[in-house]
């Protein structure tokens, strides 16, 4: 089967493209690019004018809960909530039950994925055994059974003599560490961020520096082993200009944020909305601004969204009783969007933060429209409004601090290796 | 005017009419406690569960004898904070007792915010009797109506509030009150017990030596120091932290003639403050004891819709 995406604004940073043309994709592949492409009959057409096409965006950093959680989302329903969010590949973290440190959970993943999932799935595995920060997981079996990464996400991994070997035996081996960076002393009890907000609610609050001394950390150690690392979620002034120094000097350091860290203060944990509870939290004004600055500047790598569902009864409880995180799937794109509407980033930039660059941190053939390329593509329309409602998001969860906003920007068709998988 | 509000979560919520009003039926209804017969019908009928997830002794008693002076069938459970870890949520809890058809929930809790997660959940009225560091409303109303009864009014006071800030929900209420009707607010404390932002709270100042804020205070606040938490990290020693921030008579002799001196209890006598000087002839602690059940009185008959006592 093929596929003629015709008259739409191809934005492919991978080729240095942005402008009007046709996408022909064949046996799941890039055809051919091109002005006036003429299919072969019985293609299938997507009239794309006065849409956006762009390699299939690429979330490296959710959670799909399966195994051991699927109460709260499983890979087919994420993978339908990120079709749904426009991308075509996620790369899920380990923290499911068991933790995927070894072969057989991996493959698990790696086979429920090629049966029920509507997108790419590409597992990341743990750095260390059970994620506990004592030895390191078996970093080539995990890759070998399709992992694109390891991360104890979630956890920092506290010793830095085990970091330090976590990251020099997976730069031999080729696979990326991704760090959650985070002095769990520093944060100890803590909520929320700890500020003004804090005080006011009497809540524990969580000092930026419980995050930058970390990251700093990473730097250096990533720095000294000649190893590369990326920085999961950032969200302090401090992180981006702690990773923007390093870059400077030629650390092998990328990062990513996520768009609540973008668009959200801290305020929105007023009157103790868990829905707005989520680890790094949510900072303050001079952060968010930050946060821009470094997709500006071309600091922060990479747009993720660490989309966490959660059951309601574990968000509808007592402030500190609630567990931490936010679906993000489904409104990461028009979030990100808006960065383009208020001149924070281009759309090339976007389509670098969202697809390319996440591509290629993780050493994925993808991120690219070029011709023999996996045909993988996102169709948006940046103009279309929409609502969030939570009985319309295709998540099996519904912790979304965005319910009931405004959007502006979709993804009307996704394209997975020339199959349209969504259509709004 | 009456009060329109089914629940009191917070003294932020409240104007200073309101603040006012409470302070004037509590005043009116003290006379009640000064009686041989200590009870009036006004509540009769009417159930108040006195539902406490932490240790309270004082508060407790105090909105039970309350409850019980109007009439009230007040109900006292003791909920181990277990008991959530065994899995009953708030939300269940709250729904269990709710079906008994209570007129009013007094909680105290060691989360903030959970009273605001209980009221927006229930049909009765919910009274705070202590979130985690958030509020203390009948706390900081009582310290208010001591402080009036002593001065006659709150308008222009210099209040004086030392020692643990940031776990403190009596330092927020006062904060939130004090500034709301007129006083003047000056914090003191060990750095690691000052929150970022406080004095954004209500135009507060923040005095890096407890004797700034002592001079030429009205009202010295001593707030409780609770050993078993502050030990670790936040002071090297109570041994330091009463030399520095415990009031002694040669501190208190900074403040006005005629000021006061309170504590919410209970006291760490050597470490917050001196034993005389808990003992002092200006020493209200036993005042604010005694307004605690007045106050209490009151709120319990505005949140049941009481008209104002004549």
């Amino acid at each position: 089967m093929n596929l003629l995406i015709k008259g739409g604004r191809v934005i492919d940073p991978s080729q240095g493209i942005d402008e009007t043309m046709d996408v022909l994709i064949a046996d799941g592949v890039v055809l051919e690019l091109g002005q006036g492409i003429v299919a072969p009959e019985g293609t299938q057409t997507i009239d794309a004018s006065g849409l956006l096409v762009t390699p299939g965006l690429i979330d490296m950093h959710v959670h799909l809960r399966d195994p051991g959680l699927e109460y709260k989302e499983d890979i087919a329903t994420g993978s339908r909530a990120a079709a749904a969010g426009g991308f075509t590949s996620v790369a899920c973290m380990p923290n499911t039950s068991p933790v995927i440190d070894n072969k057989a959970v991996a493959c698990y993943v790696v086979n429920k994925a090629q049966s029920e999932a509507l997108v790419n799935v590409f597992p990341i595995g743990s750095i260390t055994k059970g994620s506990k920060g004592d030895s390191l997981a078996e970093m080539g079996d995990l890759k070998e059974a399709g992992c694109v990464a390891v991360s104890d996400d979630g956890k920092p991994v506290c010793n830095s003599e085990l970091m330090r070997r976590a990251l020099e035996y997976a730069k031999g081996i080729g696979i990326t560490v991704i760090s959650h960076s985070e002095d769990l002393a520093l944060v100890g009890e803590g909520v929320m961020n700890e500020g003004f907000v804090s005080t006011e609610l009497g809540l524990k609050g969580i000092p930026w520096a419980a995050e930058d001394i970390a990251v700093a950390r990473e730097v250096y150690l990533a720095e000294f082993a000649a190893a590369p690392v990326h920085i999961a979620h950032i969200s302090t002034a401090g992180s981006a200009r702690i990773i923007r120094n390093a870059k400077a000097r030629g650390v092998k350091v990328t990062c990513e944020t996520a768009p609540h860290y973008f668009t959200l203060t801290d305020d929105a944990v007023r009157g103790y909305n868990t829905n707005a509870k989520m680890n790094p939290p949510l900072r303050g004004e001079s952060d968010v601004a930050a946060m821009k600055a470094a997709l500006a500047d071309g600091t922060i790598d990479a747009i993720a969204t660490d989309h966490a569902p959660h059951h309601p009864d574990e968000k509808d409880v007592e402030f500190n009783a609630a567990l931490n995180g936010i679906v993000g799937l489904e409104t990461s794109l028009p979030l990100s969007l808006k960065l383009v509407e208020d001149g924070v980033l281009d759309l090339k930039g976007l389509v670098s933060v969202m697809s390319c660059n996440p591509a290629k941190i993780l050493g994925l053939d993808r991120g690219t429209l070029r011709v023999g390329a996996v045909g993988d593509v996102t169709v948006i329309d940046p103009a279309k409004e929409w609502q969030v409602e939570a009985a319309k998001l295709e998540s099996k969860s519904k912790n979304s601090p965005f319910l009931g906003w405004k959007m502006k920007g979709k993804a009307v068709y996704t394209v997975v290796k020339g199959q349209v998988v969504y259509q709004a | 005017m009456g009060f329109r509000h089914k629940d009191i979560i917070a003294l932020k919520d409240l104007t200073k009419e309101e603040i006012e009003l409470l302070l004037d039926t509590a005043d009116n209804l003290s006379e009640i406690n000064q009686r041989d017969i200590k009870k009036v019908p006004t509540l009769r009928g009417k159930t108040v569960i006195n539902l406490f997830y932490e240790a309270s002794t004082r508060t407790r008693t105090s909105f039970e004898i309350a409850a019980k002076r109007l009439s009230a069938d007040a109900v006292n459970i003791t909920a181990s904070t277990s008991s959530v870890v065994k899995g009953e949520t708030l939300s269940d809890t709250a729904a269990n007792i709710l079906a008994m058809k209570p007129d009013i929930i007094v909680m105290r809790h060691s989360v903030s915010g959970a009273h605001e997660y209980l009221a927006k959940r229930v049909s009765c009225s919910v009274i705070n009797a202590g979130d985690g560091a958030h509020e203390h409303p009948s706390q900081g109303l009582l310290d208010m109506l001591t402080m009036r009864q002593k001065f006659g009014k709150l308008a222009g006071l210099k209040v004086a509030i030392v020692g643990d800030i940031t776990h403190s929900r009596v330092a927020r209420s006062n904060i939130y009150g004090l500034t709301t009707m007129g006083a003047q607010v000056f914090l003191a404390g060990p750095p690691t017990m000052m929150p970022p932002g406080i004095e954004r709270l209500g135009n507060v100042t923040v005095c890096k030596d407890m004797r700034e804020a002592v001079d030429q205070a009205d009202v010295v606040m001593m707030l409780r120091i609770q050993l078993e938490r502050q030990g670790k990290t936040l002071l090297p020693s109570m041994r330091e932290y009463s030399r520095y921030f415990g009031l002694n008579p040669a501190v208190l002799a900074l403040a006005k003639k005629d000021a006061i001196v309170m504590h919410p209890g209970p006291i760490n006598r050597g470490v917050e403050l001196a034993s005389s000087v808990a003992d002092c002839d200006q020493s209200a602690i036993m005042k604010q004891v005694e307004n605690g059940v007045a106050v209490r009185m009151a709120m319990l008959y505005h949140v049941c819709g009481g008209e104002p006592v004549e």
